[in-house]
Protein backbone atom coordinates (compact mmCIF):
# COMPACT_ATOMS: atom_id res chain seq x y z
CA UNK A 1 0.00 0.00 0.00
CA UNK A 2 1.57 3.02 -0.75
CA UNK A 3 2.18 5.91 1.68
CA UNK A 4 1.75 9.55 1.16
CA UNK A 5 3.96 12.38 1.91
CA UNK A 6 3.51 12.88 5.23
CA UNK A 7 3.78 8.97 5.80
CA UNK A 8 6.93 8.64 3.73
CA UNK A 9 8.73 10.99 5.67
CA UNK A 10 8.01 9.52 8.81
CA UNK A 11 8.79 6.30 7.83
CA UNK A 12 12.24 7.93 6.41
CA UNK A 13 12.77 9.67 9.89
CA UNK A 14 12.01 6.09 11.52
CA UNK A 15 14.55 4.09 8.87
CA UNK A 16 17.22 6.66 9.63
CA UNK A 17 16.41 5.78 13.36
CA UNK A 18 16.58 2.58 12.96
CA UNK A 19 19.86 2.72 10.61
CA UNK A 20 22.00 4.32 13.98
CA UNK A 21 20.80 2.05 16.24
CA UNK A 22 22.52 -0.56 13.82
CA UNK A 23 25.63 1.04 13.28
CA UNK A 24 25.91 1.59 17.72
CA UNK A 25 25.82 -2.34 17.51
CA UNK A 26 28.36 -2.70 14.50
CA UNK A 27 29.94 0.39 14.18
CA UNK A 28 32.51 -1.49 11.45
CA UNK A 29 29.01 -0.46 9.08
CA UNK A 30 29.09 2.20 6.91
CA UNK A 31 27.07 4.69 8.54
CA UNK A 32 27.73 7.72 5.96
CA UNK A 33 26.85 6.00 2.31
CA UNK A 34 24.37 3.83 4.31
CA UNK A 35 22.11 7.19 5.39
CA UNK A 36 22.33 8.74 1.89
CA UNK A 37 19.74 6.59 0.02
CA UNK A 38 17.18 6.61 2.85
CA UNK A 39 14.51 8.22 0.73
CA UNK A 40 15.38 6.17 -2.48
CA UNK A 41 14.99 2.84 -0.59
CA UNK A 42 11.54 4.10 1.40
CA UNK A 43 10.14 5.81 -2.36
CA UNK A 44 10.48 1.95 -3.86
CA UNK A 45 8.96 -0.36 -0.73
CA UNK A 46 6.66 2.08 0.87
CA UNK A 47 5.28 4.60 -2.02
CA UNK A 48 3.84 1.97 -4.60
CA UNK A 49 6.78 1.57 -6.99
CA UNK A 50 8.39 -1.70 -6.65
CA UNK A 51 6.02 -4.90 -6.76
CA UNK A 52 7.42 -7.56 -4.51
CA UNK A 53 5.80 -10.29 -1.80
CA UNK A 54 8.24 -10.46 1.24
CA UNK A 55 6.71 -13.95 2.12
CA UNK A 56 8.16 -14.63 -1.29
CA UNK A 57 10.83 -12.66 -1.78
CA UNK A 58 11.93 -14.64 -5.76
CA UNK A 59 8.35 -14.22 -6.48
CA UNK A 60 8.61 -14.45 -10.43
CA UNK A 61 6.47 -11.35 -11.11
CA UNK A 62 7.99 -9.15 -8.67
CA UNK A 63 10.13 -6.23 -9.70
CA UNK A 64 13.69 -6.31 -9.88
CA UNK A 65 15.94 -4.31 -6.96
CA UNK A 66 19.27 -4.91 -7.36
CA UNK A 67 21.33 -2.94 -4.50
CA UNK A 68 24.62 -1.94 -6.46
CA UNK A 69 26.20 -0.11 -3.85
CA UNK A 70 25.77 -3.00 -1.30
CA UNK A 71 28.34 -1.71 1.61
CA UNK A 72 26.23 1.49 1.84
CA UNK A 73 22.78 -0.09 2.24
CA UNK A 74 22.71 -0.63 5.58
CA UNK A 75 19.39 1.17 5.57
CA UNK A 76 17.75 -1.23 3.66
CA UNK A 77 17.81 -3.90 6.66
CA UNK A 78 15.36 -1.89 8.69
CA UNK A 79 12.89 -1.64 5.15
CA UNK A 80 13.37 -5.39 4.78
CA UNK A 81 12.33 -6.27 8.73
CA UNK A 82 9.58 -4.10 8.54
CA UNK A 83 7.89 -5.43 5.50
CA UNK A 84 8.58 -9.07 7.07
CA UNK A 85 11.33 -10.45 5.08
CA UNK A 86 12.58 -11.56 7.93
CA UNK A 87 12.26 -11.18 11.75
CA UNK A 88 13.02 -7.78 13.32
CA UNK A 89 15.59 -9.53 15.91
CA UNK A 90 17.98 -9.86 12.82
CA UNK A 91 18.62 -6.16 13.44
CA UNK A 92 20.35 -7.17 16.84
CA UNK A 93 22.44 -9.21 15.40
CA UNK A 94 24.24 -7.45 12.63
CA UNK A 95 27.48 -8.42 12.06
CA UNK A 96 26.98 -11.26 14.99
CA UNK A 97 27.68 -14.47 15.06
CA UNK A 98 24.09 -16.66 13.96
CA UNK A 99 22.59 -13.28 12.48
CA UNK A 100 22.41 -13.06 8.24
CA UNK A 101 23.52 -9.66 7.68
CA UNK A 102 26.19 -8.53 7.25
CA UNK A 103 28.62 -5.61 7.36
CA UNK A 104 28.07 -5.76 4.02
CA UNK A 105 25.14 -7.17 2.53
CA UNK A 106 24.84 -11.02 0.80
CA UNK A 107 22.53 -12.66 -1.38
CA UNK A 108 21.61 -14.81 1.72
CA UNK A 109 19.31 -11.93 3.06
CA UNK A 110 15.63 -12.43 1.83
CA UNK A 111 15.03 -9.35 -0.26
CA UNK A 112 18.70 -9.00 -1.40
CA UNK A 113 18.92 -10.29 -5.26
CA UNK A 114 22.64 -10.55 -5.69
CA UNK A 115 25.93 -9.98 -3.43
CA UNK A 116 27.09 -7.08 -4.01
CA UNK A 117 29.47 -4.57 -2.02
CA UNK A 118 32.23 -5.09 -4.87
CA UNK A 119 31.32 -1.88 -6.94
CA UNK A 120 30.19 -1.29 -10.58
CA UNK A 121 28.70 -5.21 -10.64
CA UNK A 122 24.79 -3.92 -10.01
CA UNK A 123 24.64 -2.45 -13.76
CA UNK A 124 25.29 -5.17 -15.98
CA UNK A 125 23.56 -7.70 -13.90
CA UNK A 126 20.85 -5.72 -13.95
CA UNK A 127 20.97 -5.31 -18.17
CA UNK A 128 21.05 -8.98 -17.78
CA UNK A 129 18.15 -9.53 -15.78
CA UNK A 130 15.98 -6.84 -17.87
CA UNK A 131 17.44 -8.36 -21.22
CA UNK A 132 16.43 -11.96 -19.66
CA UNK A 133 12.45 -10.52 -18.85
CA UNK A 134 11.97 -8.44 -21.93
CA UNK A 135 12.80 -12.02 -23.94
CA UNK A 136 10.59 -14.13 -21.59
CA UNK A 137 7.27 -11.39 -21.95
CA UNK A 138 7.71 -10.79 -18.78
CA UNK A 139 6.79 -6.67 -17.75
CA UNK A 140 8.84 -6.42 -14.20
CA UNK A 141 11.36 -3.49 -13.99
CA UNK A 142 14.36 -3.61 -12.73
CA UNK A 143 16.14 -1.06 -10.95
CA UNK A 144 19.06 -0.88 -9.43
CA UNK A 145 21.17 1.71 -7.13
CA UNK A 146 24.53 2.74 -7.18
CA UNK A 147 26.91 5.38 -5.79
CA UNK A 148 28.24 8.33 -7.64
CA UNK A 149 31.46 7.05 -6.36
CA UNK A 150 30.90 3.61 -8.04
CA UNK A 151 30.68 5.27 -11.23
CA UNK A 152 34.20 5.37 -11.60
CA UNK A 153 34.22 1.67 -12.10
CA UNK A 154 34.97 0.91 -16.03
CA UNK A 155 32.39 -2.05 -15.96
CA UNK A 156 29.63 0.57 -15.27
CA UNK A 157 29.93 2.38 -18.51
CA UNK A 158 30.42 -1.34 -20.67
CA UNK A 159 26.43 -2.07 -19.05
CA UNK A 160 25.29 1.64 -19.80
CA UNK A 161 26.14 1.48 -23.55
CA UNK A 162 25.03 -2.10 -23.58
CA UNK A 163 21.73 -0.92 -22.00
CA UNK A 164 21.45 1.97 -24.24
CA UNK A 165 21.92 0.01 -27.28
CA UNK A 166 19.75 -2.61 -26.29
CA UNK A 167 16.96 0.06 -25.28
CA UNK A 168 16.23 -1.87 -22.29
CA UNK A 169 13.60 0.70 -21.09
CA UNK A 170 12.49 -1.81 -18.58
CA UNK A 171 15.55 -0.63 -16.65
CA UNK A 172 16.07 2.47 -14.06
CA UNK A 173 19.71 2.85 -12.83
CA UNK A 174 18.99 5.18 -9.40
CA UNK A 175 22.41 7.04 -8.54
CA UNK A 176 22.68 7.84 -5.30
CA UNK A 177 24.73 10.98 -6.20
CA UNK A 178 26.55 11.77 -2.79
CA UNK A 179 28.80 13.84 -3.67
CA UNK A 180 31.69 11.83 -2.28
CA UNK A 181 33.79 8.40 -2.52
CA UNK A 182 35.70 6.96 0.14
CA UNK A 183 38.46 9.69 0.49
CA UNK A 184 37.18 12.62 -0.79
CA UNK A 185 34.48 14.36 -2.89
CA UNK A 186 33.90 13.43 -6.52
CA UNK A 187 34.48 16.26 -7.88
CA UNK A 188 38.09 16.49 -6.37
CA UNK A 189 39.00 12.96 -7.09
CA UNK A 190 37.78 13.16 -10.97
CA UNK A 191 34.52 15.20 -11.56
CA UNK A 192 31.67 13.19 -12.81
CA UNK A 193 29.55 16.22 -13.55
CA UNK A 194 27.85 17.06 -15.95
CA UNK A 195 26.71 13.39 -14.46
CA UNK A 196 23.46 13.32 -17.05
CA UNK A 197 24.65 14.13 -19.89
CA UNK A 198 27.29 11.41 -20.01
CA UNK A 199 24.13 9.04 -19.90
CA UNK A 200 22.47 10.99 -22.36
CA UNK A 201 24.74 10.47 -24.87
CA UNK A 202 24.70 7.13 -24.38
CA UNK A 203 20.66 7.18 -25.06
CA UNK A 204 19.22 7.35 -22.02
CA UNK A 205 16.34 9.06 -20.79
CA UNK A 206 17.85 11.35 -17.11
CA UNK A 207 16.07 12.57 -14.52
CA UNK A 208 17.39 14.02 -11.67
CA UNK A 209 15.97 14.93 -8.42
CA UNK A 210 16.08 16.55 -4.63
CA UNK A 211 17.46 12.96 -3.37
CA UNK A 212 16.26 13.92 0.22
CA UNK A 213 12.78 14.99 -1.19
CA UNK A 214 10.92 11.69 -1.17
CA UNK A 215 7.99 12.25 -2.47
CA UNK A 216 9.79 13.65 -5.61
CA UNK A 217 11.62 10.62 -5.76
CA UNK A 218 8.98 8.08 -5.46
CA UNK A 219 7.06 10.67 -8.36
CA UNK A 220 10.09 10.04 -10.37
CA UNK A 221 10.35 6.24 -9.84
CA UNK A 222 6.94 6.03 -10.80
CA UNK A 223 6.81 7.58 -14.12
CA UNK A 224 10.56 6.14 -14.91
CA UNK A 225 9.11 2.68 -14.40
CA UNK A 226 5.65 2.85 -16.53
CA UNK A 227 7.56 4.72 -19.54
CA UNK A 228 8.38 2.18 -22.09
CA UNK A 229 9.82 4.67 -24.76
CA UNK A 230 12.73 2.43 -25.63
CA UNK A 231 15.43 3.97 -23.81
CA UNK A 232 16.69 2.94 -20.24
CA UNK A 233 16.41 5.42 -17.55
CA UNK A 234 18.80 7.07 -14.71
CA UNK A 235 17.87 8.99 -11.76
CA UNK A 236 20.33 11.46 -10.35
CA UNK A 237 19.18 11.61 -7.00
CA UNK A 238 20.91 14.35 -5.42
CA UNK A 239 21.95 13.73 -2.10
CA UNK A 240 23.98 14.33 0.63
CA UNK A 241 26.25 11.94 2.01
CA UNK A 242 25.85 11.56 5.99
CA UNK A 243 21.97 12.75 5.73
CA UNK A 244 21.27 13.31 9.08
CA UNK A 245 24.08 13.73 10.97
CA UNK A 246 25.88 17.27 10.97
CA UNK A 247 29.05 15.60 11.12
CA UNK A 248 29.28 13.86 8.22
CA UNK A 249 27.44 16.18 6.44
CA UNK A 250 30.26 17.72 4.36
CA UNK A 251 32.85 15.73 5.77
CA UNK A 252 34.73 14.51 2.43
CA UNK A 253 36.18 11.27 4.57
CA UNK A 254 32.91 11.38 6.19
CA UNK A 255 32.81 7.31 4.47
CA UNK A 256 35.02 6.10 6.76
CA UNK A 257 33.65 7.66 9.64
CA UNK A 258 32.36 5.43 12.52
CA UNK A 259 29.76 7.37 14.92
CA UNK A 260 30.43 6.75 19.27
CA UNK A 261 27.60 5.03 20.88
CA UNK A 262 27.12 8.72 23.21
CA UNK A 263 26.88 10.62 19.60
CA UNK A 264 24.12 8.11 18.58
CA UNK A 265 22.34 8.36 21.59
CA UNK A 266 22.66 12.84 21.36
CA UNK A 267 21.29 12.68 17.56
CA UNK A 268 18.53 10.42 18.48
CA UNK A 269 17.53 12.08 21.41
CA UNK A 270 17.50 15.64 19.30
CA UNK A 271 15.55 13.60 16.46
CA UNK A 272 13.91 11.01 17.57
CA UNK B 1 36.22 -48.48 -34.30
CA UNK B 2 37.00 -46.38 -36.66
CA UNK B 3 38.57 -43.19 -35.50
CA UNK B 4 38.18 -40.13 -37.87
CA UNK B 5 41.38 -38.18 -37.87
CA UNK B 6 39.96 -35.30 -39.96
CA UNK B 7 40.28 -32.30 -37.68
CA UNK B 8 37.68 -29.67 -36.29
CA UNK B 9 37.89 -27.04 -34.25
CA UNK B 10 36.40 -27.62 -31.24
CA UNK B 11 34.42 -24.44 -31.58
CA UNK B 12 32.68 -25.32 -34.18
CA UNK B 13 31.62 -28.36 -33.38
CA UNK B 14 30.41 -26.99 -29.88
CA UNK B 15 28.71 -24.06 -31.12
CA UNK B 16 26.89 -26.22 -33.43
CA UNK B 17 25.56 -28.63 -30.90
CA UNK B 18 24.41 -25.55 -28.86
CA UNK B 19 22.73 -24.29 -31.97
CA UNK B 20 20.54 -27.24 -32.10
CA UNK B 21 20.15 -27.05 -28.62
CA UNK B 22 18.52 -24.02 -28.57
CA UNK B 23 15.94 -25.35 -31.07
CA UNK B 24 14.53 -27.54 -29.18
CA UNK B 25 14.81 -25.46 -25.84
CA UNK B 26 14.03 -21.54 -25.62
CA UNK B 27 16.05 -21.05 -22.21
CA UNK B 28 19.49 -21.39 -24.02
CA UNK B 29 20.63 -17.09 -24.43
CA UNK B 30 24.10 -17.17 -26.57
CA UNK B 31 26.42 -14.21 -25.64
CA UNK B 32 29.59 -13.69 -27.39
CA UNK B 33 32.48 -10.63 -26.29
CA UNK B 34 32.45 -9.68 -30.12
CA UNK B 35 34.48 -13.29 -30.92
CA UNK B 36 32.72 -15.59 -33.95
CA UNK B 37 33.59 -18.76 -35.17
CA UNK B 38 32.28 -19.99 -38.86
CA UNK B 39 29.44 -21.63 -37.09
CA UNK B 40 28.32 -19.02 -34.84
CA UNK B 41 26.88 -17.09 -38.14
CA UNK B 42 24.31 -19.18 -38.93
CA UNK B 43 23.45 -19.49 -34.94
CA UNK B 44 23.11 -15.99 -34.42
CA UNK B 45 21.34 -15.19 -37.61
CA UNK B 46 18.18 -17.89 -36.62
CA UNK B 47 18.17 -16.55 -33.10
CA UNK B 48 19.03 -12.80 -33.03
CA UNK B 49 16.80 -12.45 -29.89
CA UNK B 50 19.16 -15.16 -28.14
CA UNK B 51 22.13 -14.23 -29.48
CA UNK B 52 23.36 -11.06 -27.96
CA UNK B 53 27.00 -9.67 -29.71
CA UNK B 54 27.61 -7.59 -26.09
CA UNK B 55 31.06 -5.94 -27.67
CA UNK B 56 34.41 -6.35 -26.59
CA UNK B 57 33.32 -6.12 -22.97
CA UNK B 58 34.25 -9.07 -21.41
CA UNK B 59 33.05 -7.48 -17.88
CA UNK B 60 30.08 -6.95 -18.73
CA UNK B 61 29.85 -10.16 -20.52
CA UNK B 62 29.74 -12.18 -16.97
CA UNK B 63 27.84 -9.25 -15.59
CA UNK B 64 24.98 -10.06 -18.10
CA UNK B 65 25.30 -13.51 -18.05
CA UNK B 66 24.44 -13.88 -14.03
CA UNK B 67 21.69 -11.36 -14.68
CA UNK B 68 20.36 -13.99 -17.78
CA UNK B 69 20.79 -17.05 -15.22
CA UNK B 70 18.75 -15.37 -12.14
CA UNK B 71 16.49 -15.16 -14.93
CA UNK B 72 16.12 -18.70 -15.65
CA UNK B 73 18.23 -18.89 -18.93
CA UNK B 74 21.17 -21.03 -19.47
CA UNK B 75 23.55 -18.79 -20.72
CA UNK B 76 26.74 -19.56 -23.06
CA UNK B 77 29.50 -17.02 -22.84
CA UNK B 78 31.96 -16.89 -25.67
CA UNK B 79 35.19 -15.05 -25.68
CA UNK B 80 39.25 -15.44 -26.50
CA UNK B 81 40.57 -17.76 -23.20
CA UNK B 82 42.77 -15.28 -21.76
CA UNK B 83 40.21 -12.91 -21.74
CA UNK B 84 36.96 -14.58 -20.41
CA UNK B 85 39.08 -15.69 -17.55
CA UNK B 86 41.30 -12.91 -16.86
CA UNK B 87 40.01 -9.79 -17.94
CA UNK B 88 36.79 -10.35 -15.89
CA UNK B 89 38.47 -12.66 -13.05
CA UNK B 90 36.44 -10.25 -10.48
CA UNK B 91 33.37 -10.69 -12.32
CA UNK B 92 33.40 -14.42 -12.16
CA UNK B 93 34.49 -14.54 -8.63
CA UNK B 94 31.61 -12.57 -7.57
CA UNK B 95 29.35 -13.16 -9.96
CA UNK B 96 29.47 -16.98 -10.59
CA UNK B 97 31.46 -18.53 -7.75
CA UNK B 98 29.84 -16.68 -5.06
CA UNK B 99 26.68 -16.43 -6.34
CA UNK B 100 26.57 -20.50 -7.24
CA UNK B 101 26.87 -21.34 -3.24
CA UNK B 102 23.92 -19.39 -2.99
CA UNK B 103 21.36 -19.80 -5.88
CA UNK B 104 21.34 -22.14 -9.13
CA UNK B 105 23.16 -20.38 -12.43
CA UNK B 106 23.78 -21.76 -14.93
CA UNK B 107 26.54 -19.91 -16.70
CA UNK B 108 29.11 -21.46 -19.25
CA UNK B 109 31.90 -19.90 -20.42
CA UNK B 110 33.75 -20.35 -23.26
CA UNK B 111 36.90 -19.83 -23.81
CA UNK B 112 39.05 -20.63 -26.91
CA UNK B 113 42.65 -20.54 -27.85
CA UNK B 114 43.91 -22.87 -24.73
CA UNK B 115 47.48 -22.88 -24.23
CA UNK B 116 48.83 -21.26 -26.97
CA UNK B 117 47.09 -22.15 -30.12
CA UNK B 118 47.04 -18.08 -30.45
CA UNK B 119 50.50 -19.06 -30.93
CA UNK B 120 52.00 -16.23 -33.52
CA UNK B 121 49.97 -13.64 -31.26
CA UNK B 122 52.45 -13.55 -28.48
CA UNK B 123 51.88 -13.71 -24.44
CA UNK B 124 48.86 -11.42 -24.67
CA UNK B 125 46.99 -14.26 -26.27
CA UNK B 126 48.88 -17.24 -24.98
CA UNK B 127 46.89 -18.42 -22.27
CA UNK B 128 48.85 -20.67 -20.15
CA UNK B 129 47.66 -19.33 -16.44
CA UNK B 130 43.41 -20.10 -16.87
CA UNK B 131 44.18 -23.58 -15.22
CA UNK B 132 45.62 -21.90 -12.16
CA UNK B 133 43.86 -19.17 -11.48
CA UNK B 134 39.80 -20.58 -12.19
CA UNK B 135 40.60 -23.66 -9.82
CA UNK B 136 41.18 -20.92 -7.73
CA UNK B 137 37.61 -20.14 -7.74
CA UNK B 138 35.13 -22.94 -5.49
CA UNK B 139 32.24 -23.91 -7.50
CA UNK B 140 33.45 -23.34 -10.79
CA UNK B 141 33.54 -26.61 -13.37
CA UNK B 142 36.52 -26.95 -15.60
CA UNK B 143 36.68 -28.68 -18.44
CA UNK B 144 39.44 -28.71 -21.01
CA UNK B 145 38.59 -31.38 -23.91
CA UNK B 146 40.80 -32.76 -26.31
CA UNK B 147 39.14 -32.88 -29.22
CA UNK B 148 35.53 -31.90 -30.76
CA UNK B 149 33.99 -35.18 -30.17
CA UNK B 150 34.64 -34.86 -26.36
CA UNK B 151 33.83 -31.33 -26.14
CA UNK B 152 30.30 -31.66 -27.73
CA UNK B 153 29.77 -34.77 -25.44
CA UNK B 154 30.24 -32.44 -22.47
CA UNK B 155 27.22 -30.47 -23.85
CA UNK B 156 24.67 -32.46 -22.24
CA UNK B 157 26.46 -32.08 -18.91
CA UNK B 158 26.50 -27.93 -19.66
CA UNK B 159 22.97 -27.98 -19.80
CA UNK B 160 21.98 -29.97 -16.94
CA UNK B 161 23.74 -28.86 -14.10
CA UNK B 162 22.77 -25.25 -13.01
CA UNK B 163 26.32 -24.57 -11.73
CA UNK B 164 28.99 -22.37 -13.73
CA UNK B 165 31.00 -23.78 -15.84
CA UNK B 166 34.48 -22.79 -18.30
CA UNK B 167 35.17 -25.04 -20.85
CA UNK B 168 38.76 -23.98 -22.11
CA UNK B 169 38.87 -24.90 -25.93
CA UNK B 170 41.90 -25.00 -28.25
CA UNK B 171 42.45 -23.09 -31.01
CA UNK B 172 43.42 -24.95 -33.41
CA UNK B 173 41.68 -27.50 -35.33
CA UNK B 174 42.45 -30.71 -34.13
CA UNK B 175 41.95 -34.45 -34.82
CA UNK B 176 39.30 -36.43 -32.75
CA UNK B 177 41.21 -38.98 -30.69
CA UNK B 178 38.40 -41.17 -30.41
CA UNK B 179 34.87 -41.56 -32.86
CA UNK B 180 33.37 -41.43 -28.90
CA UNK B 181 33.84 -41.29 -25.30
CA UNK B 182 33.50 -44.67 -23.54
CA UNK B 183 30.16 -44.49 -21.24
CA UNK B 184 31.41 -43.20 -17.53
CA UNK B 185 34.72 -40.78 -19.25
CA UNK B 186 33.08 -38.08 -19.03
CA UNK B 187 31.50 -38.49 -15.18
CA UNK B 188 35.13 -39.81 -14.19
CA UNK B 189 36.43 -36.39 -15.84
CA UNK B 190 39.23 -38.55 -17.71
CA UNK B 191 39.96 -40.92 -19.89
CA UNK B 192 42.62 -43.80 -20.67
CA UNK B 193 43.92 -43.16 -24.09
CA UNK B 194 47.04 -45.86 -24.16
CA UNK B 195 48.65 -48.40 -21.54
CA UNK B 196 51.90 -47.91 -19.98
CA UNK B 197 54.35 -48.43 -17.83
CA UNK B 198 55.01 -45.37 -16.93
CA UNK B 199 51.96 -43.05 -17.23
CA UNK B 200 51.15 -39.25 -18.80
CA UNK B 201 48.60 -37.47 -17.42
CA UNK B 202 47.84 -34.46 -20.22
CA UNK B 203 44.87 -32.40 -20.76
CA UNK B 204 43.67 -30.85 -24.12
CA UNK B 205 45.90 -30.20 -26.98
CA UNK B 206 48.91 -31.44 -24.65
CA UNK B 207 47.11 -34.58 -24.84
CA UNK B 208 47.76 -35.13 -28.65
CA UNK B 209 51.42 -34.60 -27.78
CA UNK B 210 51.56 -37.10 -25.48
CA UNK B 211 50.28 -39.76 -27.76
CA UNK B 212 52.99 -38.58 -30.03
CA UNK B 213 55.61 -38.78 -27.53
CA UNK B 214 54.36 -42.69 -26.40
CA UNK B 215 54.74 -43.16 -30.23
CA UNK B 216 58.38 -42.49 -30.06
CA UNK B 217 59.16 -44.77 -27.30
CA UNK B 218 59.62 -48.26 -26.90
CA UNK B 219 55.79 -50.40 -26.93
CA UNK B 220 54.51 -50.20 -23.54
CA UNK B 221 56.53 -47.93 -21.86
CA UNK B 222 54.60 -44.97 -21.39
CA UNK B 223 51.02 -44.82 -21.11
CA UNK B 224 48.47 -41.76 -21.78
CA UNK B 225 45.54 -40.79 -19.78
CA UNK B 226 43.21 -37.81 -21.07
CA UNK B 227 42.66 -35.47 -18.22
CA UNK B 228 39.00 -33.88 -19.98
CA UNK B 229 38.17 -32.02 -16.74
CA UNK B 230 40.15 -30.62 -13.84
CA UNK B 231 36.49 -30.09 -11.90
CA UNK B 232 34.60 -32.49 -11.17
CA UNK B 233 37.29 -35.09 -11.42
CA UNK B 234 36.63 -38.81 -9.70
CA UNK B 235 39.82 -38.68 -7.84
CA UNK B 236 39.69 -41.98 -6.54
CA UNK B 237 39.22 -43.40 -10.01
CA UNK B 238 41.99 -41.43 -11.47
CA UNK B 239 44.25 -42.33 -8.14
CA UNK B 240 43.83 -45.87 -8.84
CA UNK B 241 44.38 -45.18 -12.88
CA UNK B 242 48.08 -44.03 -11.47
CA UNK B 243 48.17 -46.59 -9.49
CA UNK B 244 50.15 -49.15 -11.31
CA UNK B 245 51.96 -46.34 -12.79
CA UNK B 246 56.41 -46.93 -12.14
CA UNK B 247 56.41 -42.61 -12.91
CA UNK B 248 53.65 -40.41 -13.43
CA UNK B 249 54.05 -37.21 -16.12
CA UNK B 250 51.98 -34.42 -16.13
CA UNK B 251 52.07 -32.51 -19.34
CA UNK B 252 50.32 -29.15 -19.97
CA UNK B 253 50.32 -25.89 -22.08
CA UNK B 254 50.19 -23.59 -19.11
CA UNK B 255 52.95 -22.48 -16.22
CA UNK B 256 54.05 -24.82 -13.97
CA UNK B 257 54.45 -23.94 -10.25
CA UNK B 258 51.54 -21.92 -10.73
CA UNK B 259 48.72 -24.34 -9.37
CA UNK B 260 47.93 -26.12 -12.69
CA UNK B 261 47.89 -29.75 -13.78
CA UNK B 262 51.29 -30.10 -12.02
CA UNK B 263 49.87 -28.95 -8.45
CA UNK B 264 46.44 -30.82 -9.07
CA UNK B 265 48.02 -34.38 -9.52
CA UNK B 266 50.95 -33.54 -6.78
CA UNK B 267 47.62 -33.01 -4.73
CA UNK B 268 45.70 -36.14 -5.79
CA UNK B 269 48.79 -38.87 -5.50
CA UNK B 270 49.21 -37.10 -1.84
CA UNK B 271 45.61 -37.78 -0.80
CA UNK B 272 45.52 -40.85 -2.52
CA UNK B 273 48.39 -42.25 -0.65
CA UNK B 274 50.55 -42.72 -3.79
CA UNK B 275 54.29 -42.24 -3.65
CA UNK B 276 55.28 -42.52 -7.37
CA UNK B 277 57.74 -40.26 -9.14
CA UNK B 278 56.67 -37.35 -10.06
CA UNK B 279 58.04 -35.12 -13.10
CA UNK B 280 55.54 -31.74 -13.97
CA UNK B 281 56.12 -30.96 -17.87
CA UNK B 282 54.44 -27.74 -18.74
CA UNK B 283 55.91 -23.85 -19.80
CA UNK B 284 58.23 -22.39 -17.71
CA UNK B 285 57.52 -19.34 -16.26
CA UNK B 286 58.41 -17.00 -18.86
CA UNK B 287 56.29 -15.34 -21.66
CA UNK B 288 57.33 -16.19 -25.43
CA UNK B 289 57.51 -14.16 -27.50
CA UNK B 290 58.87 -16.19 -30.42
CA UNK B 291 57.35 -16.62 -33.61
CA UNK B 292 57.28 -18.89 -36.44
CA UNK B 293 54.19 -21.23 -34.49
CA UNK B 294 53.21 -23.67 -31.81
CA UNK B 295 55.95 -26.02 -33.03
CA UNK B 296 58.43 -23.36 -32.62
CA UNK B 297 57.58 -22.33 -29.74
CA UNK B 298 57.04 -25.77 -28.22
CA UNK B 299 60.84 -26.66 -29.42
CA UNK B 300 61.74 -23.44 -27.71
CA UNK B 301 60.48 -24.49 -24.42
CA UNK B 302 60.91 -28.04 -24.39
CA UNK B 303 57.60 -29.32 -25.17
CA UNK B 304 58.63 -30.74 -28.66
CA UNK B 305 57.76 -34.81 -28.65
CA UNK B 306 61.26 -35.01 -29.23
CA UNK B 307 62.45 -34.05 -25.91
CA UNK B 308 59.73 -34.87 -24.13
CA UNK B 309 60.58 -38.45 -25.07
CA UNK B 310 63.93 -38.05 -24.16
CA UNK B 311 62.96 -36.87 -20.55
CA UNK B 312 60.51 -39.92 -20.16
CA UNK B 313 63.46 -42.32 -21.45
CA UNK B 314 65.91 -40.60 -19.35
CA UNK B 315 63.26 -41.39 -15.97
CA UNK B 316 62.79 -44.84 -17.30
CA UNK B 317 66.61 -45.97 -17.00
Amino acid sequence: MALNREQLEQKCREVRRETLLIHRRAPETRIASSLSPVEILVALYYGGVLAFDPRRPQWPARDRFIVSKGHGSISFYPILADLGFFPREELEKVSKAGGILGGIPDSVIPGYETTNGSLGHGPGVACGMALGLRVKGRGCHVFVLAGDGELYEGSVWEAVMFAGAQKLDNLSLVVDANRAAMLNFTREIIDLEPLGAKFAAFGWDVDEVDGHDVEAVRDALQAQKSRRDGRPKVLVARTIKGKGVPRLEGDPLSHVQTLSPDEVDELLRRRP
Amino acid sequence: MTVPTMAVAMRDAFIREIHTRMMERSDIFFLSADFGSPRLDALRLEFPDRFVNVGIAEQNLINLSLGLALEGFCVFAYAIAPFITMRCFEQIRVDLAIHAQIRAINVNLIGVGAGMSYDVSGPTHHCLEDLSIMRTLPHLEIHSPSDAVAAVAMLDGALGRPVPKYFRLDGKALPNLAASLAPGDLARGFRILREGRMLMLATGFMAHRALAVAALLPAGLLGVIDLLSLRPVDEAALAEALAPAEAVFTLEEAFLGAGGLDAFTAGLLRGAGLDRPLQCCGVEQRYRFELGGREILHEAIGLSAAALAARVLAAAR
